[in-house]
């Protein structure tokens, strides 16, 4: 039987997503076919985690969420805010680089998003030190990215992320790059900022245990192209910490995770 | 027993004086031994002076030698201006439009690969003398100008120029912000090269239109003194346009670096 909503309930339901894609592909030029068709639909103040071996798409989804990229086919629906004057403002973006302008200071790097959008300077220098200081910056305001270790940089670029105070972060392996100390106290900080603020999260990663420690649902995505292999709830007691880190929950959703993930990788070379 | 001293890392401050005081010497050396064939054989001055000779016709020569040096250097300082501002604003349309990087590149590559020298008397032709001569310099120096304010351009991070365009940037902004930022280290490298080359443009300018009168640069200083087998005074031309050469270069790289200090690797110490 097919189920059937009145518009009303379709309309409730909508407004209280942030992001839906319906039936998205992604094919390139070249015509090799990236993603889909992909469906997704992530409720407003959810931690969501993409995940997938590499060249699954799983950034491409992202880039075509943040309207980086048009997708070939399907519908992409993004919540804005109320009011909204230029898009993209509502989107947070962390890109796997820290991406950030090498010829400046991690203070006028985070105060980019406002500059362009018009923000006077006065305003936008202190919402950018505000931006800094909640990530634990604010002594480093003036130094420049190149002084900066590797997670400072990030966190920079979470900084940046956030200025605009957007609905929806997206994050696309913004900590891939890092070391596993540095990953895991980036983890916890990112945690506790989602807490605190609310935002919407879609967080692509092909790291197995950390998109078990960080989201509510973690989305396992097939090989190219990429689709919805499985879509696994995370449910543990919040707020999470070290301590779910080394629990057996933990472990036994990390191993059913990896259980969804390992078709994807049957009948492929790993080299 | 002394401590054992670790011999890889000698002090910087003595690294950096060895590679001042060695050239130096070599060039005492080099100018001693120049010195002394010339007293010892008695060579004549025609044929080859001697250094000291060289010095002696530079001050005594001062006022004709000073105000050619201001000639070939207000050439050189206009020919760069205009290669410089002539290679950005070029490359600047040919980033904002294909049709026009296509219909005009070939050209100058053209404008590039042919020598200047053979350029330089059709230019006299159809110029003021002035004009071409400043024109000379500034085709020799404009391609480097051009041809890596064009690449800096290209090579903005591309996921930068996504941001930019995820926050909604006009074309203007992503200009001025992005992209001239982020060419800045290139077109710096090539005003480097482009100053040394417009001093080259203008005095093969002036060499082409030395025989033809009125100039009166350091180059057409050589080429007179030749004429008149005034050799002192040609060493002594040479020794001016050398030294203007190194200075040219030397401002430039002080302006690069004072401006690439903070963030560009080329700029930056090797160690950290």
């Amino acid at each position: 039987m097919v189920e059937r909503s009145t518009p009303s309930a379709v309309e409730a339901s909508l407004t209280a997503l942030a992001v839906s894609l319906r039936g998205v592909t992604k094919t390139y030029d070249s015509g090799v076919m990236a993603l889909g068709p992909f469906d997704l639909a992530v409720r407003k103040g959810e931690f969501v985690s993409l995940l997938g071996p590499s060249g699954c798409g799983k950034s491409t989804a992202l880039r075509i969420i943040a309207g980086l990229s048009a997708p070939s086919s399907g519908t992409v629906r993004v919540a804005r805010h109320e009011g909204e004057v230029q898009p993209g403002h509502g989107i947070g973006f962390v890109f796997q680089e820290p991406t950030l302008m090498p010829w400046t200071s991690a203070r006028e790097n985070v105060r980019l998003p406002l500059k362009l959008g018009g923000v006077p300077k006065a305003e936008g220098r202190a919402r950018a030190d505000a931006a800094l200081a909640s990530v634990g910056l604010a002594d480093f305001a003036d130094s420049f990215p190149r002084e900066l270790s590797g997670g400072m940089k990030m966190r920079v670029s979470l900084a940046r992320a956030l200025v605009t105070d957007p609905d929806i972060l997206l994050m696309d392996e913004p900590f891939a790059a890092l070391d596993e100390i540095t990953r895991f106290r980036l983890n916890n900080d990112l945690l506790a900022l989602w807490r605190s603020l609310g935002k919407t999260v879609i967080f692509v990663t092909h790291s197995v245990f950390e998109s078990v420690y960080l989201s509510q649902r973690v989305v396992v995505m097939t090989a190219r192209p990429g689709r919805v292999q499985a879509d696994i709830r995370i449910e543990t007691v919040e707020p999470r910490g070290e301590a779910f880190r080394t629990s057996t929950a933990y472990g036994d959703y990390c191993r059913k995770v990896s259980g969804a993930l390992a078709p994807s990788y049957s009948g492929q070379s790993l080299l | 027993m002394s401590a054992p001293v670790p011999i890889t890392s000698r002090p910087r401050g003595a690294q950096r004086a060895r590679r001042l005081v060695l050239p130096v010497i070599v060039f005492a050396a080099g100018l001693i031994a120049w010195e002394g064939v010339v007293r010892l054989k008695d060579i004549p001055p025609y044929v080859l002076p001697a250094p000291s000779v060289i010095i002696l016709t530079l001050i005594k020569d001062w006022a004709v030698l000073s105000q050619s040096l201001a000639t070939t250097l207000l050439t050189t300082l206009e020919g760069f201006v205009a290669a410089s501002i002539g290679g950005i604003a070029l490359a600047l349309l040919f980033n904002q439009s294909k049709w026009v990087e296509y219909s005009l590149f070939p050209y100058a590559i053209v404008l590039q690969v042919t020598p200047v020298i053979a350029i330089a008397p059709l230019l006299l032709i159809y110029l003021e003398q002035q004009t071409a001569v400043v024109v000379c310099a500034s085709i020799v120096a404009f391609f480097p100008v051009l041809s890596n304010t064009t690449l800096g351009l290209n090579s903005v991070d591309r996921n930068l120029a996504g941001l930019f365009q995820l926050y909604g940037a006009s074309p203007q902004q992503a200009l001025r912000f992005l992209k001239l930022p982020a060419a800045l280290p290139y077109i710096l490298a090539g005003l480097r090269i482009a100053g040394g080359l417009s001093l080259i443009g203008a005095v093969v300018a002036e060499i082409a239109a030395g025989t033809a009168g009125a100039g009166s640069g350091l180059a057409y200083r050589i080429a007179e003194s030749g004429y008149r087998l005034n050799i002192p005074r040609m060493f002594a031309s040479l020794l001016l346009l050398s030294l203007a050469g190194i200075v040219i270069y030397g401002v430039l790289a002080v302006v690069s670096h004072l401006v690439l200090r903070r963030w560009h690797e080329s700029a930056l110490g090797k160690e950290n």
